[in-house]
């Protein structure tokens, strides 16, 4: 038996967890999805208590408007990935363990191979497809899910496919229309949320690596900050829907969970890269009137109204690149595009603004 | 019968209200989401749960006078 310095004395002091106990966090594998609001408190508490490896997975970059929520980044951090600022910092809180980073985002193509490494599963993302493509690959290879989700003041938390447990399909078999629920970018989000709610799914997952209490299995809590009280309803495993996961584990690779969760996602490149697209067809889908005209790139002139009758003129086989003047009329003509069987077709962010942002900047 | 009904998250935007005492004579999950529907319009647009007494229920679950329902929409936040 390992003796540990006094850095786990407090807990260990704990006749619930003990050197036995403290050797089981040491050799636990935990992987976290996201390393945003909810994922920083869990982080932080694994890693100080000594989890032996943490994983965790995102493609995004720290932005100052996270700063009030995701407490393990500072100004240091802005710009960084997340998952990178996140090591960098956890490092530093425990060096005794292992951190994972993974700055990449997470697919059905990358997920089995990946939860496959660790015990636990922490669910901190912030968007519907991921958190069905996390259940899934949860069922998938057989490890529990800690969930917890946020909106607004209220929280939910979780633990799915826990000991034959229920799952996330088992409480919620379909993902809602797409754009029906808003997100904590669209409507805000309290600091404190987050840190509440990640901190009870960091409990959970102590919990499971300990085997003490009740694990909150089959039971789902609603969180309400503004009250502070909480509801907990028990759910039942349905084993239809567990079934029809595991029934669709030779074709998971080959999922689109945006498409599942009814989500077109439209490409977006930024001026820099539309310069250097050099066998791309452009269209510029502005009136007829609309300055600046970009003409080093020569597009077509298809306003996004007539966009449908000239659809039969464009080559399919080619890359499209559409702009506007700002990029919502762009966004808007790629669907269009998509729903006419276009695959391979983007748009420019910031469209001719900062089309000509740039070349200006390039002439200066 | 004499029902509370409570709603969380977005649902309140649609009801503007949190909980409630609802007298109805619907019997099941479904016929009583029906009579919160024609009350409340804009619940047709949004997904959620049901539970009944603290336990997720399906849609013909028959529910008992003074019963508590809850709706309980997704979350995805993070």
């Amino acid at each position: 038996m390992n003796s540990y310095n006094s850095r786990y004395h407090r807990q260990i002091l704990l006749p619930e967890i003990g050197e036995e106990g403290q050797q089981k966090i040491a050799t636990a594998k935990v992987l976290v999805i996201g390393a945003g609001g909810l994922s920083c408190p869990v982080l932080q508490y694994l890693a100080a208590a000594g989890v032996g490896t943490l994983g965790i997975i995102d493609f995004d970059h720290v932005e100052a408007s996270n700063l009030h929520r995701q407490i393990l980044y500072g100004n240091s951090s802005l710009g960084k990935n997340k998952a990178v600022a996140a090591k960098e910092r956890l490092s530093d809180l425990n060096p005794e363990i292992t951190i994972e980073a993974y700055p990449e985002k997470l697919t059905p193509k990358n997920a089995i191979s990946l939860f496959s490494k660790y015990d636990i599963i922490v669910d901190g993302s912030d968007n519907f497809s991921t958190r069905y493509l996390v259940n899934d690959a949860c069922v998938i290879t057989n490890k529990p899910l800690v969930y917890g989700a946020i909106f607004k003041f209220e929280g939910q938390l979780s633990v799915f496919n826990y000991l034959n447990g229920p799952t996330y399909r088992c409480l919620f078999p379909n993902p809602p229309k797409a754009g029906s629920v808003p997100s904590c970018a669209e409507i805000g989000v309290l600091g404190v949320l987050p840190g509440i709610i990640g901190s009870m799914q960091a409990n959970e997952v102590i919990k499971i690596i300990l085997d003490i209490g009740d694990v909150l299995s089959g039971q789902f809590v609603m969180y309400d900050s503004l009250t502070a009280k909480s509801s907990m309803f028990s759910v039942q495993r349905v084993d239809s829907e567990v079934s029809k996961v595991k029934n669709l584990a030779s074709e998971f690779k080959n999922t689109d969970y945006d498409l599942f969760c009814g989500i077109n996602t439209v490409k977006e490149i930024s001026a820099l890269e539309a310069f250097t697209r050099n066998e791309s067809l452009f269209i510029d889908v502005r009136e007829a009137s609309e300055q600046p005209k970009i003409d080093n790139l020569h597009p077509k002139y298809i306003p996004l109204g007539t966009i449908e009758q000239n659809i039969d003129q464009l080559d399919k086989e080619k890359e499209i690149v559409v702009f506007c003047q700002s990029g919502i009329r762009s966004r808007k003509a790629v669907e269009i595009l998509m729903e006419h069987g276009f695959t391979n077709v983007c748009h420019i962010k910031g469209g001719a603004i900062s089309l000509s942002e740039y070349q200006e900047s390039k002439i200066a | 019968m004499e029902l509370t009904i409570k709603y969380f998250g977005m649902l309140t935007e649609a009801t503007e209200i949190d909980k409630e005492s609802f007298t109805t004579e619907a019997c099941s999950v479904s016929q009583l989401l029906k009579k919160l529907q024609s009350t409340y319009p804009k619940l047709q647009n949004v997904d959620f749960k049901v539970a009944v007494d603290q336990q997720l229920v399906t849609l013909d679950y028959i529910i008992s006078n003074e019963a508590e329902v809850a709706l309980l929409p997704p979350f995805a936040g993070g």
